[in-house]
C-alpha cells in the first residue's frame, strides 16, 4: 500500500534512493542539496539503506568516484545543485561518453557571480548538452517519482547513460507537501537487480575503461552516442507505462494542460508550470483559449513531439528561468523555435526569462504573459520577441 | 586494416580485448631517439625497470636493443642510465640527424 506523508521534495528523493538502495554514492554537499544527502547520509548510519557512502574533497571528486564505482560494476548515485553541478561538468561528459548509468538528482540554483543560493535552472541548463538524460520536476511528487524512474531508463540495454532529475530549488526541494510514497518491495521490484556490462572487476574478464581515440576512431563514438540519445524517447515512455501500473501516475516526454483546444499558449518548466495551470484557469473562465506544455524529458529534447503539440496555437510564450548569453533567447525558447521551424503554419513565439536567482513567479507573471498572447493573436504584433519580467528598471 | 563503422565500436570505448595497445605504434610520435651504447652498460636494467611503455627489450637476462614502434623518446631511461666510469649507456640524438 502507497503511504501518503508530508514531505519536501530533498526529504522525498532522499526516500526514493533509500528505497532503490544503490551500491556506491560519491557526493558533496552545496545548498539546497545539502539536506537531500544529508538525510540519506542518516538512513546510511541508521542502518535503513546498504550503500556506500564515500566522503569525497569536491564535486568534480564526487563524479569521478562515481565514474569508477559504476564501471567497476555498482549502482550509482550523486546529487547536486549550481556550482557543484559546474565543477562536475569535465566529468559529466566522462560519465555520458563511457555511457555510465549514473542517476543524480539535480536541485536548480542559480550560478555564481552574484553568489546566490536560490532557484533557478543556469546549473542544468549549463549541462544539457553532456550527453546525459534529463528529466525535470514540477513538484516533490515528480522528483520523487522521476529519481526512480531514472534508475530503470539510465539502465536500459537499449540506452545505458547518465541521467538527472531535476527539481527547483528551495521552492520545491525545502517546500512540504503531500507525497504518496510507493511500497519499499514496489520501488525494489520495479527498478529491479542492476548488472553493469563489462564491469572492470569481473577479474575473469579484464577490460579497459578510458582509452585515447584519435581522430580516426572519435566521431564514430560520437555517432554511436548519437544514436543512443535518439532511442531515450521509447524508453522513457515504456518506462512511463510499467511506473503507471504500480503508482496509477501517469507520465509522458513532456505534460499538456488544456492545451488540446488551445489558440494560445504557454511553454514553461519546473514549478513555475503549477502558477501557470492556475492563471490559465482563471483565463479560461473568461472565455479565453489559453494552454500549457511543460517539458518533462528536456534531453534528449523531443523536438517532433512537441512540435506536434504546439503547431496548432497561434501564439507561444516560451518562459526560461535561465537565459543563454550571447545565444540571444533563452534555452528553451532556442529549444521550442528550432522544433517548430519545420512546421509550414508556425505559432508566433515570443520568449520571457524570469524567476532568476530565486526570484519569485507570480501569477500577475503568467497575466502579463497571456495578455500579451491574447494581443499578439489578435494583431499579429509584437513588442519585443524577448523581455525580462518580474525586474526593475 | 579495415576501420569499423559506427555500429561496430564497443559502447563507451571499453577495451574488452587484452594487449590491443600493441596495434598502436606509438613509435611514430618520437622527437629525440634513446642510442644505446653497449660498451658502457654494466647490464643493471634500470632502463627496462623505468620505461613507461615496453620499449626495452631484454633476452636471456641481458639488455637487448630498444622497440623502436613503442619508444615515444621521452628520455626516461636516459635519465636513470648509471653507465659505466661516468659515461651514459644511453644517450638521446635528435631524430632526423
Amino acid at each position: 500500500m502507497a503511504k501518503i506523508a508530508a514531505a519536501t521534495g530533498n526529504e522525498a528523493v532522499a526516500n526514493a534512493l533509500r528505497q532503490v538502495n544503490p551500491d556506491v554514492c560519491a557526493a558533496y554537499p552545496i545548498t539546497p542539496q545539502t539536506d537531500m544527502m544529508q538525510r540519506f547520509a542518516s538512513f546510511v548510519s541508521d542502518g535503513k539503506v546498504k550503500t556506500e557512502v564515500i566522503l569525497v574533497e569536491s564535486e568534480h571528486s564526487a563524479m569521478s568516484a562515481c565514474v569508477g564505482a559504476s564501471a567497476a560494476g555498482g549502482r550509482v548515485v550523486t546529487a547536486t545543485s549550481s556550482q557543484g553541478l559546474a565543477l562536475m561538468w569535465e566529468i559529466l561528459f566522462i560519465a555520458s561518453g563511457t555511457r555510465l548509468p549514473i542517476v543524480m538528482p539535480v536541485v536548480n540554483r542559480a550560478l555564481s557571480a552574484p553568489l546566490n543560493i536560490h532557484g533557478d535552472h543556469s546549473d542544468a541548463m549549463g549541462a544539457r548538452d553532456a550527453g546525459w538524460v534529463q528529466l525535470w520536476s514540477e513538484n516533490a511528487q515528480e522528483a520523487y517519482d522521476n529519481t526512480i524512474q531514472a534508475f530503470r531508463i539510465a539502465e536500459h540495454m537499449d540506452i545505458r547513460l547518465p541521467a538527472m532529475t531535476c527539481m527547483d530549488g528551495f521552492i520545491i526541494s525545502h517546500s512540504i507537501e503531500r507525497i504518496e510514497y510507493l511500497d519499499d518491495d514496489a520501488v525494489k521490484n520495479f527498478v529491479g537487480e542492476y548488472l553493469q556490462v563489462n564491469p572492470l572487476l569481473d577479474l575473469g574478464h579484464p577490460v579497459s575503461y578510458g582509452p585515447l581515440i584519435l581522430p580516426d576512431y572519435y566521431m564514430e563514438f560520437r555517432r554511436a552516442h548519437n544514436e543512443v540519445m535518439s532511442k531515450v524517447a521509447k524508453v522513457v515512455l515504456d518506462v512511463a507505462k510499467d511506473f503507471e501500473k504500480i503508482s496509477g501516475r501517469k507520465y509522458g516526454l513532456f505534460e499538456t494542460y488544456r492545451l488540446d483546444d488551445a489558440e494560445i499558449g504557454i511553454v514553461i518548466l519546473n514549478s513555475a508550470a503549477g502558477t501557470s495551470k492556475d492563471v490559465i484557469d482563471e483565463f479560461r473562465g473568461k472565455g479565453i483559449k489559453a494552454g500549457l506544455l511543460k517539458p518533462r524529458l528536456y534531453r534528449p529534447f523531443p523536438y517532433k513531439e512537441i512540435a506536434d503539440a504546439l503547431k496548432h496555437l497561434k501564439a507561444i510564450c516560451v518562459l526560461d528561468r535561465a537565459d543563454a548569453f550571447g545565444g540571444s533567447y533563452g534555452p528553451l525558447y532556442i529549444d521550442i523555435a528550432t522544433s517548430l521551424y519545420g512546421c509550414k503554419e508556425k505559432p508566433v513565439l515570443v520568449n520571457k526569462i524570469y524567476g532568476l536567482g530565486g526570484r519569485d513567479y507570480l501569477p500577475v507573471h503568467a497575466e502579463q504573459a497571456i495578455n500579451e498572447l491574447v494581443e499578439i493573436a489578435k494583431t499579429g504584433r509584437v513588442k519585443a520577441v524577448k523581455e525580462y519580467i518580474g525586474v526593475r528598471e | 586494416m579495415k576501420l569499423k563503422g559506427w555500429k561496430e565500436v564497443t559502447p563507451g570505448a571499453v577495451c574488452t580485448e587484452a594487449g590491443s595497445a600493441l596495434k598502436f605504434k606509438t613509435g611514430s610520435w618520437r622527437a629525440f631517439k634513446p642510442k644505446w651504447l653497449e660498451e658502457n652498460c654494466i647490464q643493471c636494467l634500470f632502463c627496462w625497470v623505468y620505461c613507461p611503455d615496453m620499449a626495452v627489450k631484454v633476452n636471456d637476462g641481458k639488455r637487448a636493443e630498444f622497440d623502436y614502434d613503442y619508444c615515444k623518446g621521452c628520455g626516461i631511461c636516459a635519465l636513470e642510465c648509471p653507465g659505466k666510469k661516468g659515461k651514459k649507456a644511453i644517450v638521446m640524438e635528435e631524430e632526423g640527424k
